[in-house]
């Protein structure tokens, strides 16, 4: 079960990254941009996990937690920015975000 | 490596087209639910690359209290659906190339690196059990573990300042600027 090669799991994390990385690029919904980053955020802990794991070193899975704890901060004041822009600006499309005046 | 090649092909499918479903939906309630499909099949994941508890976490912090915020955000705005914008035309191919050119350069990197013969390391079996983690946790990386209370705390601080009402906000700096 457990002899599949490291090299499946760099693929499918680098193909996930790219797929977050165009979800940032092409999605005008700063909510959806925010979830494609999460995403991102998985696919470096998929190689996190998985390179520990065949280096026999337990730092990967450490820093994944790190990782999540430090995402699960990022994602409560962003979720609280987007409210506050919402609250001002009636929108949460990025493109109406050009101003830094409230 | 047949039996566990085959599981591991699915759970990529799964995790790869959940991606492109949050990707290309126009709903976000559909978007949030999609995610939480990926963030699930990745635990599987972390499972068969023996991390037990990295995938619990990923269950109960990822799926279970992000994306819950994510779909409490999305039903108190009710923004579920946003109108096509076209305010940059030559965004959207040039985003597409960009990211082409970055599969086939990491492509290309993997392969270079999976046709060296002692390019990957050969695979022990193994399974990390909670305790070690904890372990490590309270030991080596004792400070950066309290590093990330420190920010948990500042964040959870920064959330309820953004989103207090404006009205408290307006009256609390008057005060402020009365008190002296």
């Amino acid at each position: 079960m457990n002899l599949v090669p490291l090299v499946y799991f760099i693929a499918l994390a680098s193909i996930m990254f790219i797929l977050g990385v165009l979800g940032v690029l092409l999605r005008r919904n700063a909510l959806v941009i925010f979830m494609s980053l999460e995403l991102m955020f998985n696919a470096a802990n998929l190689s996190f996990v998985a390179f520990g794991r065949f280096y026999q070193i337990i730092d990967g899975q450490l820093f994944v937690f790190f990782v999540m704890t430090v995402a699960a901060a990022e994602v409560a004041v962003g979720l609280a920015l987007i409210v506050a822009i919402y609250r001002s600006r009636g929108s949460i499309d990025v493109d109406n975000m050009n101003v830094l005046k409230g | 490596m047949i039996i566990g090649g085959i599981v591991f092909v699915i759970i990529a499918i799964i995790a790869i087209g959940s991606a492109l479903g949050m990707l290309l939906s126009r709903n976000t309630v559909y978007a949030a639910l999609f995610l939480i499909i990926n963030f699930v099949t990745i635990s599987t994941l972390y499972f068969i690359l023996g991390a037990p508890f990295i995938a619990l976490a990923q269950i109960t912090i990822y799926a279970g209290s992000i994306m819950v915020l994510f779909l409490f955000v999305i039903m108190l705005l009710g923004t579920e659906k946003l109108p096509r914008s076209k305010a940059m035309p030559w965004q959207k191919p040039l985003a597409i190339g960009l990211s082409c050119l970055l599969l086939i350069e990491s492509g290309v990197l993997i392969y270079q690196q999976a046709l060296r013969p002692s390019g990957w390391p050969a695979l022990v079996e193994s399974v990390t059990s909670p305790s070690d983690i904890g372990l490590a946790l309270f030991s080596q990386y004792l400070l950066p573990f309290e590093i990330t209370s420190v920010i948990l705390l500042a964040a959870v601080v920064g959330a309820i300042y953004l989103t207090r009402p404006e009205r408290i906000r307006r009256k609390s700096g008057t005060d402020e600027r009365s008190e002296p």
